[in-house]
């Protein structure tokens, strides 16, 4: 259910601004690995480039490679849409489908990808989702209403069981928690730790709090200037960087004196 | 607006301050607004009379004395910014009345000429053998569903594709950028030019002098595409990004994205804009008097020869009324009352579409 990701020599960029440049990294299997750094470093747009959710904006490309399972998730014969169907995202904002219940919500990707099953596979599968994004017991009795209709965090927790729905092998996520209350934000990391069972977790945050709580590794992305590219400074087991990281523009970062 | 008590922390003398009962000064009492410019409009009786009595001189004559009479006696009661505020007020509902009129005058007229011959033969009837009293617009009804209908079959599709192509996938390139410039001009098109051009088109695949009810079809839809991909355009751009993303980061394709996520997001839009567009071109006369033609019978077969619509009917019921002419011309009153009606009921459509498909939110 989970995989490796090789990242080697990635410059992403956007037209010919290049803003992120040279991440070597390798990302584990069955863990959480936190992204942090100060805000425009490429933080997201590195993770956006692991399931190539990148090259949706116009002008927006990448040189490098990202290999996963010995595929090159760059290679002109690889369908992206094949990509994201492996690497699943979260969005920092909740973005549920307005025009689809509950229930049509988490099966969406199911059914979108062109699927037709029973309806037994797809209660199944619905049941089962949300219960692993710990929604299952607070909207079971209204699959039926709107998905927009739930609190924020209901929300989010919402698009996590309509992204893990589709069993991908990774789920990225994009500041999951930024437009969330403390206690949503518990919720979710929660639910981190208990899905990284399941799936490769890769979260890009800006609570340093958070990337300790949940994260096993952690890469420290910064940049020289404005209109210099992000780099990956750092990138080591969470303890680590947290305790005596190797760099002293992390230790800056993560001890507030930045700058 | 008291003196600081001993608790409080005294404030440094310079500070002036602030008096909220002061500021708000005195205040007219809640009618005057509209009493004072009643006033001011019956002060303007006296001028008018002497001028001589005309009532469009009274109504310009009334909102300018009115206006002034309540911003005089504002300014003096209540100081400069209130009286402001009634000015504005005054010159804006001022000219919202103005527009209003032509509005009531044109459905005023409409209703009380052709309300006489809303009967039921002008629903059951066509022309065929009336020249004086009776007769109807059954066949004028149904030519102008059908052609209406058969533009909206030719325009939607196209133009509905042609937003889609703009919004998804033109990314701003050169391409899009022609076929916008290319709409806004055919939004332009004097819809006699639309006409002449469907008659050209089909004087020249089927000889000159045709008249066929999909000729007026396409000449309606030259008018009509240009609508319909700017109204879907616009709703098209208001879909949120993060839902097509959302799809894309499921594994979604684009095609599959767009049909399935974007267009029912944005079906209220769509419903509105299309039947707007509708109303717009259901009126078109002079597209439909070249290409289309009138006659008297019904034509329901809109590839076998001339058909008669509303429109082109009412103008033929006026310009050729028959003997004695007022039987004629009220059925062209009627006829241009059922086309009001249905360009009425064509928004309120659109409205009733807007709500009905709009997304849900409640818990």
């Amino acid at each position: 259910m989970a995989k490796r990701i090789e990242v080697s020599d990635l410059d992403i960029f956007y037209g010919n601004f290049k803003a992120v440049e040279g991440v070597n990294v390798s990302i584990e299997p069955r863990s959480v690995t936190a992204l942090i750094g100060p805000s425009g470093c490429g933080k997201s747009t590195f993770l956006r480039s692991l399931n190539r959710m990148h090259e949706v904006i116009p002008g927006a490309r990448v040189e490098g490679k990202v290999v996963m399972d010995g595929q090159n998730l760059y290679d002109p014969d690889t369908d992206p849409v094949a990509v994201r169907r492996q690497i699943g995202m979260v969005f920092q904002r909740p973005n549920p489908f307005p025009t689809m219940s509950i229930y049509d919500n988490v099966v969406a990707g199911v059914r979108l990808n062109g699927g037709r099953m029973k309806k037994s596979d797809t209660d199944a599968i619905v049941e089962r989702s949300l219960q692993s994004a710990n929604l299952w017991n607070e909207v079971k009795d209204r699959l039926d209403r709107p998905g927009a209709g739930l609190s924020g965090g209901q929300q989010q927790r919402l698009c996590i069981a309509r992204a893990i729905a589709v069993e991908p092998q990774v789920l990225l996520m994009d500041e999951p928690c930024s437009a969330l209350d403390p206690i949503s934000t518990l919720a979710i990391e929660d639910l981190m730790t208990e899905l990284k069972d399941r799936f490769t977790i890769v979260i890009v945050t800006h609570n340093l709090q958070q990337a300790a709580r949940v994260s096993e590794q952690t890469g420290f992305f910064n940049l020289n200037g404005v209109g210099q590219p992000g780099r990956l400074i750092e990138f080591n087991p969470t303890e680590k960087i947290f305790s005596n990281p190797d760099v002293k523009a992390t230790e800056d970062y993560i001890s507030g004196r930045f700058g | 607006m008291s003196t600081p008590t001993p608790t409080a922390p005294s404030r440094p003398e310079a500070a002036p301050e602030f008096d909220l009962a002061a500021e708000s000064g005195n205040r007219l009492p809640r009618f005057a607004g509209w009493g004072l410019f009643v006033l001011g409009a019956l002060l303007a009786a006296a001028p008018t009379a002497l001028l001589g009595w005309s009532t469009g001189l009274f109504v310009v004559l009334a909102i300018v004395v009115g206006t002034v009479v309540t911003w005089g006696v504002s300014r003096a009661v209540e100081g400069r910014r209130k009286s402001t505020d009634r000015l504005v007020t005054c010159l804006v509902s001022s000219a919202f009345a103005i527009a209003m009129v032509p509005l009531f005058s044109l459905v005023y007229t409409v209703v009380s000429n052709g309300v006489g011959r809303l009967d039921a033969e002008f629903f059951t009837s066509s022309m065929v053998g009336v020249i004086g009293e009776g007769g109807g617009a059954y066949h004028a009804i149904m030519g102008t569903l059908i052609v209406t209908a058969l533009a909206t079959l030719i325009s939607v599709p196209i133009g509905v594709l042609t937003a889609i192509y703009l919004v998804e996938y033109g990314n701003r390139g050169r391409l899009s950028k022609w076929i916008t410039f290319l709409v806004d001009v055919m939004t332009g098109i004097p819809s006699i030019v639309a006409g002449l051009f469907a008659y050209a088109l089909f004087a020249l695949l089927f000889g000159p002098g045709v008249r066929l009810g999909v000729a007026g079809a396409v000449a309606l839809s030259v008018l009509m595409i240009p609508v319909v991909v700017r109204s879907v355009e616009e709703v098209l751009k208001l879909v949120p990004n993060e839902l097509r993303e959302a799809a894309y980061a499921l594994g979604v394709p684009k095609w599959r994205t767009i049909i399935k996520v974007v267009l029912p997001t944005a079906a209220a839009g769509l419903g509105t804009g299309i039947t707007l567009s509708i109303a717009r071109v259901v009126g078109e006369t002079a597209p439909l008097l070249i290409t289309v033609g009138i006659t008297t019978a019904l034509n329901v077969n809109p590839f076998d020869g001339r058909m008669a619509t509303l429109p082109v009917y009412a103008f033929y019921q006026l310009t050729q009324p028959g003997v004695p002419p007022e039987f004629g011309i009220n059925r062209a009153w009627t006829a241009a009352l059922l086309l009001i009606i249905l360009v009425m009921a064509l928004n309120l459509i659109a409205r009733l579409i807007s709500r009905v498909f709009a997304p849900k939110t409640n818990r």
